[in-house]
């Protein structure tokens, strides 16, 4: 594989090399919730040694810290986690484990992964490798930072409404969430259910080719995971899609995105007209709608999934004063131990599921999620792939939308109809945008067919092959 | 649904439902946030809907049954060691019965 060279090296150098990385500069990004220098080095030695290996032998790692591992604390970014140990480990990572990568830490998120700039977390904000006085998108943002900024090659996130592709456009690198149900969300800790999807942030196509190949597949911890055979994603990558038919939909072309992202969103188009591919202008009116049917479904099904986080089982459980009863414990636990974007999706989710209101958000919203199902398919009838920006927005300031939950919302909009439709999908570094002085990462989305991720990495491979923007590196 | 601004007492009420304690503050705040969140929904009602199936999730509609064979589970003490209160192998809570309260 022609791409970078993750697989070389001794696997202690390795991990000593990024390890001495996220010493030297995580003060600065906050990418980590955690670090395990000495596990870590510990199983580089046992790599070396010859005790493991396989795809992934050697390669550090890092966790985005909603995925369980059975070291270390599962914190999710929040209060009521904060010392959390779980006690068994998610098969996304185990199999990272078994294929001989070496996990060097967790990453920083939005807490229970719900949030666009990675602000909303118990430990604080993590920064953007470019610019750090900017938000490094989100959830994943603390994966994206330490990919970004060269600490470790690849990093899991997970994939709610955008939460892998978001930060990998804003932090120059390249995030695939891959179909609903590809990958088994065992282990992780669930936002909403029917979207949440575990996805990779990596420098390039090819280190995700590598790391999906080891994640995807079956598992009957997880019933909703698909009985599909995964695909060698690698094998193939550098053969260009013969006949590519590119649908770029025309609420994609919005005047209300960041003058940057339009420009580069129109050259990408071009690059991929030089590549011998005809784009095809169509119509998906219900990417305007999808934000508004995303934020009833996935706080509907957070609000339901939170339920079990009421301090008695594992978790923050609160003092009572006498006289205080279990009801009281439940609020008491749930109001310290969770921030103010989590407690407004839980109370939003309650509200669009209460009775008398149902029908008029949450059943609407599922009626609206089957029509983008639908509209998806009908282009896929005819294109191998959809185009979007990936984010209406380079990064933005830390703070600037900290009080205004809609404003954040509305930055998934190119991201959050692909989790209601259950798609793959793929952001890929497609230039850099001149803002305020700054330099910032603004990458492209390719859609794809359901379970079609092996074409949908070789249609970002072509663009990869053709342009140099995942070599470039923030100015550290 | 409506554009409509929640009241102070609905949000009381659903802060209640979600097992939450605000400040008057936070009922201020996120009353005011929620209402505009809901108020951007409001746009769904464009559409006209007649005739489409609500679709709550994209994998199949029917259950995956796995066949009747006993599995690992987590031992006791495991578990035990996450509790916030234990007196193993059991989860201390506080009364539930009697005057344990209305939860």
């Amino acid at each position: 594989m022609n791409t970078s060279d993750i697989h070389s090296g001794k696997a202690r150098d390795r991990a000593l090399a990024s390890l001495r990385r996220a010493e030297e500069l995580d003060s600065r990004i906050h990418a980590f919730t955690q670090l395990f220098s000495e596990k870590a080095i510990a199983r580089a030695e046992e790599i070396d040694a010859g005790g493991a290996g396989g795809a992934l032998a050697g390669v550090p790692v890092a966790l985005k810290d909603n995925l369980c591992l059975s070291w270390g604390r599962t914190t999710c970014g929040s209060n009521m986690l904060r010392d959390y140990e779980s006690p068994y480990t998610a098969t996304a990572a185990q199999r990272l484990i078994d294929a001989g990568a070496v996990i060097i830490g967790k990453t920083n998120l939005d807490e229970y992964a719900m949030g666009s700039s990675t602000e909303h977390s118990c430990f604080g904000p993590t920064s953007n490798p470019w610019d750090l006085s900017r938000v490094p998108g989100g959830s994943s943002g603390g994966s994206a930072a330490a990919v970004a900024a060269g600490i470790v090659p690849i990093a899991l996130g997970s994939d709610t409404g955008g939460s892998v592709r978001q930060p990998a456009s804003l932090c120059g690198i390249v995030g695939v969430k891959p179909t609903y149900g590809r990958v088994s969300r065992y282990g992780l800790v669930a936002y909403a259910s029917s979207l949440d999807q575990i996805g990779t942030l990596t420098r390039n196509i090819g280190d995700a080719a590598s790391a999906l190949g080891v994640i995807c597949g079956h598992d009957p911890l997880d019933s909703t995971s698909s009985l599909r055979e995964v695909p060698d994603f690698s094998r193939d990558l550098d053969a260009p899609v013969q006949g590519l038919r590119l649908a770029v939909p025309a609420q994609a072309r919005n005047p209300a995105n960041h003058p940057e992202v339009s420009r580069v969103f129109a050259e990408t188009i071009e690059k991929y007209k030089q590549l011998g591919a005809t784009i095809v202008d169509v119509d998906l009116p219900l990417i305007d709608h999808g934000i508004a049917a995303y934020y009833i479904v996935a706080p509907a099904e957070a609000s339901s999934n939170l339920a079990r986080l009421d301090g008695i089982r594992y978790g923050r459980r609160a003092r009572l004063a006498p006289g205080e009863d279990l009801f009281e414990l439940y609020c008491k636990s749930r109001s310290e131990g969770f921030g103010p974007e989590v407690q407004r999706r839980i109370m939003l989710g309650t509200h669009v599921l209460s009775s008398g209101y149902y029908d008029a958000y949450y059943n609407t919203a599922l009626k609206v999620r089957r029509r983008i199902k639908d509209d998806f398919d009908r282009v896929f009838s005819d294109c191998h792939a959809v185009l979007m920006p990936a984010s209406p927005s380079p990064a933005w300031k830390i703070g600037e939308k900290a009080n205004d939950p809609l404003a954040m919302y509305l930055e998934d909009v190119y991201t959050v109809t692909i989790n209601l439709a259950g798609l793959p999908a793929m952001s890929v570094p497609a230039g850099l945008a001149s803002v305020a002085g700054a330099q910032l990462p603004v990458g492209v989305q390719i859609v794809s067919q359901a379970f079609d991720e092996a074409r949908m990495l070789r249609i970002g491979r072509m663009f990869e092959l053709a342009t140099d923007w995942h070599t470039r590196r923030p100015p550290l | 649904m409506s554009g409509q601004t929640l009241s102070n007492d609905y949000v009381r009420k659903v802060a209640k439902l979600s097992r939450l304690n605000l400040t008057d503050e936070q009922v201020r705040q996120y009353g005011a946030q929620m209402s505009a969140v809901l108020g951007y929904m409001n746009r769904l009602r464009e559409l006209d809907l007649e005739g489409t199936e609500p679709m709550a999730n994209v994998g199949g509609t029917t259950n995956r049954l796995d066949e009747d064979v006993p599995g690992q589970t987590l031992p006791n003490a495991a578990l035990m060691k996450i509790a916030p209160d234990s007196m193993a192998p059991f989860v201390k809570v506080p009364k539930v019965l009697g005057d344990g309260g209305g939860a």
